[in-house]
């Protein structure tokens, strides 16, 4: 069990931390309470709005896109990090991967996906 | 640091290799080009499964020569042995089939788009894979694989409601079952340390283990593998999506996605898990008596015969579990032959409702098929041929499956839920006869409008082949048999 010690340890601080800081807030911090700061924030989106509301398909086609995509950076990460010593396999599996994804690419491209309009 | 390159055998995976060249080509070539229909690309895809097709059966010599086989590749994620190569051509006769009835039923509903074969290939790949996987993390690749292609193209007739909430439907049970799926085989790798099949077995009997964890790791296996048979009680997805779907979709399910489903049950339960057959083999008598009493029951008092057909497959997969349990040489033999009847039956039967439906799938009713054995004999006697073979009856596939399920699970001292079994094929036999009734002794209502039935010629082969599989694997068993038992001895 002796080297969960540490993160132990870890856990004791961070905790402490987090608590000090609420109560440091709570004791020594001014108090101004106004109807804005005692909505529920959550990144700048108004907490109470109808549900109904409506936007474009296309963002959803963006966001696919760049799941896909962003999972091929992904895997070219750790790839360029080891690409001395993975060497040509490495390199002709990559670019296999690579092509395979081009054609993805390719497809939408052509379907006229990445157009906005 | 030393990083350990998988030996790369290429050839093992040739078939897989193919089907994704021409999926890709498909798919490129509907962005590519303007065919007037999109008949074409059918073809296409239909020439890459026969081409795979020939390249799995020639893969390390004929059946019965095993001498070259099993050849383990990729860091032992990959096995070609007979079992996978039966699998995959049942798969690919699965495949090749549906295409075949596809093409006419696309264009009535205006969308003959490449996408759809391109799908159909991928999922095919995703099969072949579940077949050939002897790693856990490869199988589960291939399920993958397998299920998002067939979520799509479940909702492909995307401006039918029943069609897209049936997607939705398959898309949520789907991801959920799967998720119990990795929870089992993350179990099994902190149990066992390892992902390998044969590396799980080896440990378990090494170690005499029998620990907590593995038996819920298993389990857990058992209710994501349960899913994807559509076995009681985790079939609740099946009459819906099998009804929402456009009909060739419904045949392709219910066949090819069920064997690679059980293909990789069984790969899994009889590789890896042997130790623990004690305890798996209860579990799936008690799956085996609730899938075939429910599928059959629920089937009785169906009236939309897609609907129906779904929980008859049901059914079948539990008279699949009863052979199952009996887990030596002649009862998997018995499934993979089974498996085969299954396929040219079913994929028949649906050939037949598509056929009937007409534009729209409007006439998926037991009354649309009145009077038809008087007005289309051949059609009708085609139907009733599947739905004879279905119910088990001589001299169709069906019977000699059925009759090789049971006899496998009587030698291996199951008589109870052999019992179980055949009552339940009794009852089978009075919704199938529904069928065969209205088609042949009832007169037709007279709101039911004939229109004059469409045959294409891709129609018309896909049903011949049906016709002479059912009729052929069940006159003259002993080819297929005899393949189905090399099968199993390369295991």
């Amino acid at each position: 069990m002796s080297e969960y010690i540490p993160v132990l340890i870890m856990l004791i601080i961070g905790a402490g931390t987090s608590a000090l800081i609420l109560v440091a807030t709570t004791i020594i911090g001014p108090k101004k309470s106004f109807a804005d700061k005692m909505e529920p924030f959550e990144c700048g989106e108004s907490p109470i709005v109808s549900p109904k509301l409506r936007f474009s398909v296309k963002f959803y086609l963006v966001a696919l896109f760049f799941v896909i995509f962003d999972i091929e950076a992904v895997f070219l990460y750790p790839w360029a990090v080891l690409f001395k010593s993975l060497g040509l396999f490495g390199f002709v599996e990559m670019m296999i991967f690579l092509a395979l994804l081009g054609v993805g690419l390719i497809y939408i491209w052509k379907k006229g996906a990445l157009e906005w309009e | 640091m030393e990083i350990l390159i998988p030996t790369i055998n290429l050839e093992s995976i040739y078939p897989e290799i193919l089907i994704t060249v021409f999926a890709i080509l498909v798919l490129l070539l509907q962005v590519f080009t303007s065919l007037p229909g999109r008949k074409q690309l059918g073809y296409i895809s239909l020439t890459g499964i026969v081409l795979a097709s020939i390249i799995v059966l020639t893969q390390g010599g004929a059946f019965g020569e095993n001498t070259a086989l099993p050849i383990y590749s990729f860091s032992n994620l990959w096995v070609v042995d007979n079992f996978s190569r039966f699998f995959k051509l049942i798969i690919l006769i699965g495949t090749g089939l549906t295409v075949l009835i596809s093409i006419k039923y696309l264009k009535d509903e205006g969308i003959d788009h490449g996408e759809y074969y391109s799908l159909i290939l991928f999922t095919t790949i995703g099969m072949m894979i579940m077949a050939g996987g002897s790693d856990l993390i490869t199988i589960f690749l291939g399920i993958e694989l397998m299920s998002i292609s067939l979520y799509v193209l479940t909702g492909y007739t995307r401006k039918r409601l029943l069609s897209n909430e049936s997607s939705l439907k398959y898309f949520l049970l789907g991801s959920f079952a799967t998720c119990f799926l990795l929870y089992g085989i993350s179990l099994l790798y902190g149990a066992t340390g390892t992902t390998n099949l044969k590396g799980i077995s080896g440990f378990i009997s090494d170690a005499n283990f029998g620990s907590p964890v593995l038996i819920i790791g298993m389990v857990l296996l058992l209710i994501g593998f349960g899913f994807k048979v559509a076995s009681v009680p985790f079939h609740m997805w099946t009459p819906d999506v099998y009804e929402g779907a456009p009909a060739p979709i419904t045949a392709f399910m219910s066949a090819s996605p069920k064997a690679a489903a059980f293909a990789a049950f069984l790969r899994v339960f009889i590789e890896a898990l042997p130790s623990l057959q004690g305890v798996w083999v209860d579990i799936i008598w008690v799956l085996a008596a609730m899938t075939m009493t429910a599928g059959n029951v629920i089937a009785l008092v169906q009236d939309n015969v897609k609907r129906m057909l779904a929980y008859s497959s049901i059914a079948h997969a539990g008279y699949i579990l009863v052979a199952f349990i009996s887990t030596d040489k002649s009862g998997i033999a018995s499934i993979l032959y089974y498996m085969l009847a299954y396929t040219f039956m079913n994929i028949g039967a649906f050939a037949i409702v598509i056929i009937i439906g007409g534009k729209g799938e409007e006439k998926v009713h037991v009354k649309d098929y009145t009077g038809l054995g008087y007005r289309y004999p051949l059609t009708a006697a085609a139907m009733t041929l599947f739905l004879l073979s279905l119910t088990g009856i001589p001299p169709t596939a069906g019977f000699m499956g059925k009759l090789y399920l049971f006899s496998a699970a009587i030698k291996s001292g199951y008589v109870g839920l052999v019992t179980i079994a055949v009552l339940n094929s009794v009852i089978s036999l009075y919704y199938y006869l529904k069928i065969i009734v209205a088609m042949y002794l009832k007169e037709p209502e007279l709101d039911v409008a004939h229109d004059s039935l469409v045959f294409s010629p891709a129609m018309v082969i896909a049903l011949i082949i049906a016709v002479c599989g059912v009729l052929l694997v069940g006159i003259f068993p002993s080819p297929y048999i005899a393949m189905a038992q090399q099968s199993y001895i390369s295991f």
